[in-house]
């Protein structure tokens, strides 16, 4: 019977994700690109976040924001870990709006990075956890758990996927993208080969620069990741010999009336 | 209590008799914790301390949210991600109350399905059974509105589309919806409210979970066997209990750290798997998503209030009989609503003499029906509503009805169950095997 239910249950929790089916797009491809991140053990590489960064600041943040994302929190733990005066100095070149002032200045780093709407393109801050890349088998979503939600991984198959095949709709251009669902996506193509180069001399193909901007954007969504991750992993540990010493308690105490019947006193 | 007999409390000392001729509480804690248990219980019964932690839980983590959480339709978008990165700790206080959430939905299916299985609903434990189900519908309505709380797409959408269930109701249901969102649309009125009735309704569900304990320890535990403890002498009554500490609670706290551990797990590595990402895109009146999907443990009966569209011929009848009343949409809200009726009545539609479904050799092909049937429906609920889903879900709705309403009634005049054990005590030493020398006693 238990076993049964418990196979049953199992199965359901199977189901539940069939709940994050994949949404309209016949011919949808997410690339599984390989991030450090990944997994129970996985932890952000903090260069690829700091080149991430740079290619957010040069070219993302021409048409997207990331406003609920704090500027001092480039300097967190577990993140890209800028040191405070670069913090700073990076905060500087950022014009934001102060309605105190009601006027623009410089940021500190305890102001946002800013919004930008300017073009109606989405906040980027987490957009890495509202995007599923992977929904298969059969759209049940099973493969995110192997695989995470995927959200890093559409992000970069977006930036790597356009296929170079434009077309005018109602006075908008649209780009094809294998990733998009629906295969004509808006943006048009914002990364190149060597768009960027990076100061640590790192490949700046268009695969490698979409792979460090998708990491970083993760962060940006998850900025506690790493934190939750130790958490996760002592809470488990713990539990898992604070079930051994209830079993042994368990099985002590029961063992008189199991077996040998005895009568209760 | 339990009309089981055992020893109660006696105060020693004067301060004891002082307070207990006063208020007799520890008279109360010690015949709560001390209740006399059928020692056959087996692993299905662990999931009632299960419930009571997740009830916890969800309440502990939940104030401390509320603490930082900004009910506005403008600012709660932006409270949680304040909750997610500048609180201490905040990340985790939100994945455990939202996973918490599932856990709790998870162990109550199991724990009904249980008394589904066994037959704990029959009497004397009907009114267990009926605030049980109220208590399932209390957990349904605090989770919806807490889904609404982060005010992202699915919540938003997932609030227009349930409070328009009530829309459907005939000439009161467009009343009935402005009264309960505070205005023609799910706005600020409507999170607002949402806020103060999700505070609100887990402390009604603590209420209820008090009411339904004392039912139980009233009647005395269920158990595997079905069969009840004999309350002749104490003696007699001690061959088939024993007391809940340490036995029972051990064994429960036991189960509940293997579970936690899974739990945490889920929360530590993987805490955003059972939500949707939309959710991660903030409320947007003007735009749909393309799939509205319920959280996962509404779907089998999202399952079933989809499935009776315009097409189907009980709701052309309905409607027509009814000249036009109950309509399609109407008629699927009755339905959702009735699928958990017929449930709730379940101890007047079981019609066998037997209680345990282990002594009903027909019963039991029906019930992991039901079990493959409501997995089936889950499935059914987060799949587009269309061919051949619809067909599905219609039949997979019959025989929800179906089992309550016919399956039951007639197996308790078809079946001839076998032979129960006499006693708890002869189901127990059937397990675990006894000595000759039923009398020896314990050192």
């Amino acid at each position: 019977m238990f076993k049964k239910l418990a196979i049953s249950t199992a199965l359901s929790l199977a189901l539940i994700p069939a709940a994050v089916v994949a949404a309209g797009g016949g011919e949808q491809h997410i690339e599984d690109f390989d991030f450090s991140f990944e997994g129970p053990f996985g932890v952000y590489d903090q260069n690829q976040l700091q080149r991430g960064l740079h290619v957010y600041t040069d070219l993302c943040a021409a048409c997207h924001g990331l406003k609920y994302v704090p500027l001092r929190t480039l300097a967190d733990e577990g993140g890209p870990e800028l040191p405070m005066d670069q913090v700073r100095a990076y905060a500087e070149n950022i014009d934001v709006f102060d309605p105190e002032l009601d006027d623009y200045r410089s940021a500190t780093p305890v102001d946002h990075f800013p919004a930008n709407d300017g073009v109606g393109a989405p906040d980027l801050s987490v957009m890495a956890k509202a995007r599923a890349g992977f929904h298969g088998p059969y759209g049940l979503g099973i493969n995110q758990m192997f695989k995470g939600m995927g959200g890093p991984e559409y992000i970069a198959s977006i930036l790597t996927g356009y296929t170079g095949h434009e077309k005018e709709e109602a006075g908008t251009t649209l780009y094809e993208n294998t990733a998009f669902p629906g295969g004509w996506i808006a943006m048009q193509p914002p990364i190149e080969d060597e768009s960027i180069d990076f100061m640590d001399g790192h490949a700046n193909d268009l695969h490698h620069i979409a792979e460090d901007v998708s990491a970083f954007l993760m962060w940006t969504a998850e900025p506690k990741m790493m934190a939750r991750k130790q958490v996760g992993f002592i809470g488990v540990l713990m539990l898992a010999i604070l079930s051994v010493l209830l079993y042994l308690t368990n099985k002590r105490i029961w063992a008189p009336l199991k077996g040998k019947k005895i009568k209760q006193s | 209590m339990a009309g089981i007999p055992h020893d109660h409390y006696e105060p020693k000392t004067s301060g004891e008799k002082w307070l207990h001729s006063r208020l007799p509480i520890v008279g109360l804690l010690y015949d709560t914790i001390m209740i006399p248990t059928p020692k056959n219980l087996n692993w299905m019964w662990i999931w009632g301390i299960i419930l009571t932690f997740c009830l916890a839980l969800q309440i502990v983590t939940g104030i401390v949210l509320a603490m930082h959480y900004t009910p506005h339709v403008d600012l709660a978008f932006a409270s949680i991600e304040h909750i997610m990165r500048d609180v201490n700790g905040g990340y985790m206080l939100r994945y455990l109350h939202a996973n918490g959430g599932s856990l709790f939905f998870f162990a109550v299916y199991i724990h009904i399905f249980r008394g589904l299985y066994y037959g704990s609903y029959k009497a004397p434990r009907e009114v267990t059974w009926i605030i049980g189900m109220l208590i399932y519908l209390a957990m349904m309505a605090t989770g919806f509105l807490g889904y609404v709380l982060p005010w992202g797409q699915m919540s938003f959408w997932g609030a227009t589309v349930i409070t328009g269930l009530f829309g459907a109701i005939p000439f009161v249901g467009d009343a009935l919806q402005t009264w309960l969102l505070g205005g023609p649309a799910v706005d600020n009125a409507t999170l607002n409210r949402f806020f103060s009735l999700h505070y609100l309704l887990p402390f009604v569900i603590v209420g209820l979970v008090a009411v339904h304990i004392w039912a139980f320890h009233t009647t005395g535990n269920s158990n595997p066997s079905g069969v009840e403890v004999r309350r002749g002498s104490k003696e007699e009554a001690e061959k088939d209990t024993v007391p809940f500490w340490p036995y029972f609670v051990i064994k429960d706290l036991f189960a509940l750290a293997v579970i936690l551990a899974i739990f945490w797990a889920v929360v530590g590595f993987m805490p955003n798997y059972l939500g949707h990402p939309d959710n991660y895109i903030e409320a947007n009146p003007m735009v749909t998503p393309i799939h509205i999907v319920p959280e996962w443990y509404y779907l089998p009966f999202y399952a079933i209030l989809r499935a009776f569209t315009s097409e189907v011929w009980v709701v052309q009848i309905a409607s027509f009989v009814t000249g036009g009343i109950v309509d399609a949409k109407f008629f699927g809200v009755i339905a959702m609503f009735g699928a958990i009726f017929v449930m709730a009545l379940v101890p007047w539609l079981d019609t066998s003499s037997v209680r345990s479904g282990k002594y009903r050799p027909m019963f039991k092909w029906w019930f992991y029906l039901l079990v493959i049937d409501f997995i089936v429906l889950m499935w059914l609920g987060s799949m587009p509503a269309e061919e051949p889903y619809a067909s599905y879900a219609l039949i997979a709705t019959a025989y929800w009805f179906g089992y309550f309403l016919i399956v039951l009634p007639l197996l308790g005049v078809l079946e001839k169950p076998d032979a129960p054990p006499a006693t708890i005590e002869e189901d127990f030493d059937a397990h675990y095997g006894s000595d000759a020398d039923a009398s020896t006693p314990a050192e």
